[in-house]
């Protein structure tokens, strides 16, 4: 048993109809119950709600505070290495794409420590391409090792990994695991990966399971916004954390908003979100869920990340740089995204305090798993 | 209103206090101390225990202050037992509140690993406060392995909702030899008089105070309520009746 044989169950065309199809009561219902399930959750992401969007952030913003205060963790990316077997129509590390490669060394990925610390971090994302002759099980056990006396809380953006390699990274003190499905329509999915293990749809979808299975303290779920409906796209990113949750219930879950732009010669996208959509996608996973951690990175504006912190979203980045050593050595030949927001941590961690919010930087603990 | 006493501390406050969800450690200090609250509980996750600086904990040192460290986060007795070693050696306390929550969802108690952590951790020679359901039997047997208070829920963490498990607090209430704190889920000054007029020896107050827009003046409400409740519960209050008294009992034709 898997979500494989869940998501079977479920009709993409009749799913986007009931989204497409509710109403300001189905909206209405969502806001007013006290326990709102996925329906609920089609009526929130719908265009009927969006009349309600200023009612969904109070809502979002009060069950947000209530769970985790006015805080607000930090994290930074760790790019280890751009080098990736796979083609992603959509990717900057695509292997069609003609950049430098680059795989840190123990030196260069200390060189990085060495800045992040300067900064304050505490939390770090290691996140690389896919490379599994260079950059396998093996590499990925050496980092969390090399990391883990300078860091509370490491998690990983790599390859989906079998359940025993989890194991193994766990035992070193991995902490958390981010595999996003990038979308869930198995169709549309073949057209962006078309090469690589990658492409294999049904592999990556099996991947919370395996990470479920290896006990892993906290497993990020997430679409790539652009590629299909984002409301169809979301409800099965929902559907998903809702399987999850209640079968691996020792874990803890997150949700990101990796969200596509229109660029020239870049991937057609299917759908183009909007700043307000994407402000009630939040809300609504707030509704939703009140416990689970909503994160953002640094691909966001510095005006959208700075009004977000009051709506819902729990876990952001800074200062990131996205070209492997782009911390101690930056070369924006190496990187994977052009990143939005461009103030330095200090700044950024200003503008929190002055919303009324406590940034924290350590909110882990390495003895704890 | 009587003191409080709990191993070898004495309270003259039964409000016990969280660090956690404060807008900035400045508006914790200032809320704790309009609390007046003498016993403050801070997670392990959120300090640097080798930062002999780390901010939350500077804002903590004012003498009025004894350091309750919590093991929020663990999820097993095995963690536990590590995580109260390395506070009490970094912290120099022997106090831990015991929360195992393998849960993140609820942070429900673990009944199991929680006994079996008191149990070890008791041995080492800790004062063990558990954080626990509210579970009479339970209660009684962390209470037989040596745990200095219990600290039941009153309903979910966070939830603010209030005291939804009574009838099971007024047994362990009923029942204990240790004092109960009556912990998580009290959202209003009314609240915690309410578990202090039922008996209950203090509460523990954190969301409440933290997530209020002026933590500062709730700090000082849930001080006034908790001194309220306890006097009430010493004064010993009139029942609650359902009826009138009979103006002509029954039994008079016995007199």
């Amino acid at each position: 048993m898997s979500f494989k044989s869940e998501i079977e169950k479920l009709n993409w065309d009749q799913i986007s109809k009931q989204i497409y199809a509710s109403t300001a009561a189905d909206v209405e219902h969502a806001l007013n119950t006290a326990k709102p399930d996925l329906n609920d959750f089609a009526a929130l992401i719908s265009p009927a709600a969006a009349p309600y969007l200023e009612r969904m952030a109070q809502k979002s913003h009060d069950l947000t505070v209530q769970r985790f205060g006015k805080t607000i963790q930090m994290y930074a990316p760790l790019y280890l290495s751009n080098e990736c077997q796979n083609i992603c129509t959509y990717c900057g590390f695509s292997l069609d794409v003609k950049i430098e490669r680059k795989t840190l060394s123990d030196e260069e990925i200390m060189a990085e420590v060495k800045v992040l610390k300067s900064y304050g971090y505490d939390h770090i994302l290691i996140v690389t391409g896919e490379a599994n002759k260079t950059v396998g099980i093996d590499y990925f056990k050496n980092a969390i090792q090399l990391l883990k006396p300078h860091f509370s809380h490491i998690a990983i953006e790599v390859q989906p990994l079998e359940q025993e390699e989890y194991e193994e990274l766990i035992g070193v003190g991995l902490n958390t695991v981010l595999v996003y499905q990038e979308t869930y329509n198995k169709e549309n999915y073949k057209k962006h990966h078309p090469k690589g293990k990658k492409s294999n749809f049904d592999y990556r979808l099996e991947t919370h399971d395996r990470m479920g299975k290896a006990g892993i303290y906290k497993m990020g779920v997430g679409v790539l916004i652009g590629l299909e409906d984002w409301r169809t796209d979301s409800f099965y990113a929902a559907a998903h954390l809702d399987y999850l949750e209640k079968k691996y219930w020792q874990s803890n879950y997150s949700i990101s908003f990796p969200r596509l732009r229109p660029c020239a010669g870049g991937v057609e996208l299917k759908s183009v979100m909007s700043d307000k959509e994407l402000v009630q996608l939040i809300c609504a996973y707030r509704i939703f869920n009140q416990e689970i951690e909503l994160s953002m990175s640094t691909r966001e504006s510095e005006v959208f990340r700075n009004n977000v912190i009051k709506l819902g979203i729990t876990s952001i980045s800074a200062d990131s740089k996205t070209d492997p050593g782009g911390y101690a050595n930056p070369n924006v030949n190496l990187e994977q995204f052009e990143i939005h927001d461009k103030r330095t941590t200090s700044q950024f961690i200003q503008s929190i305090i002055d919303q009324g919010y406590e940034p924290v930087f350590k909110g882990w603990d390495k003895v704890l798993q | 209103m009587s003191d409080l006493k709990i191993g070898d501390k004495v309270f003259t406050s039964r409000l016990f206090t969280g660090t956690g969800k404060f807008k900035s450690n400045e508006m914790m200090e200032a809320a704790l101390l309009a609390s007046g609250s003498q016993l403050v509980t801070m997670a392990l996750k959120r300090v640097d225990l080798n930062d002999s600086e780390d901010d939350l904990l500077q804002h903590l040192k004012p003498t009025n202050f004894s350091w309750l460290p919590n093991t929020s986060g663990v999820r097993t007795a095995k963690e536990a037992v590590f995580a109260a070693e390395l506070a009490r050696e970094a912290l120099q306390t022997n106090w831990i509140k015991l929360e195992i929550h393998p849960d993140p969802k609820y942070l429900m108690p673990d009944p199991i690993e929680t006994l079996l952590a008191t149990e070890e951790l008791v041995k080492k020679g800790f004062i063990v406060l558990p954080y626990i359901h509210a579970d009479p039997v339970l209660a009684k047997r962390l209470q037989d392995v040596g745990a200095q208070a219990v600290m039941p829920l009153g309903s979910p963490i966070g939830s603010n909702k209030g005291i939804k498990t009574e009838d099971f607090l007024r047994i362990i209430i009923e029942q204990a030899t240790v004092p109960v704190i009556v912990d998580a889920g009290i959202g209003a000054p009314s609240h915690a008089a309410y578990a202090m007029e039922l008996g209950a020896d203090a509460v523990l107050v954190n969301t409440a105070i933290a997530t209020a827009k002026d933590p500062v003046k709730i700090g000082l409400a849930f001080k006034m309520a908790v001194e309220a409740g306890r006097m009430a519960f010493e004064a010993k209050m009139g029942q609650q009746k359902d009826h009138a008294e009979a103006s002509s009992p029954l039994t008079d034709f016995l007199n």
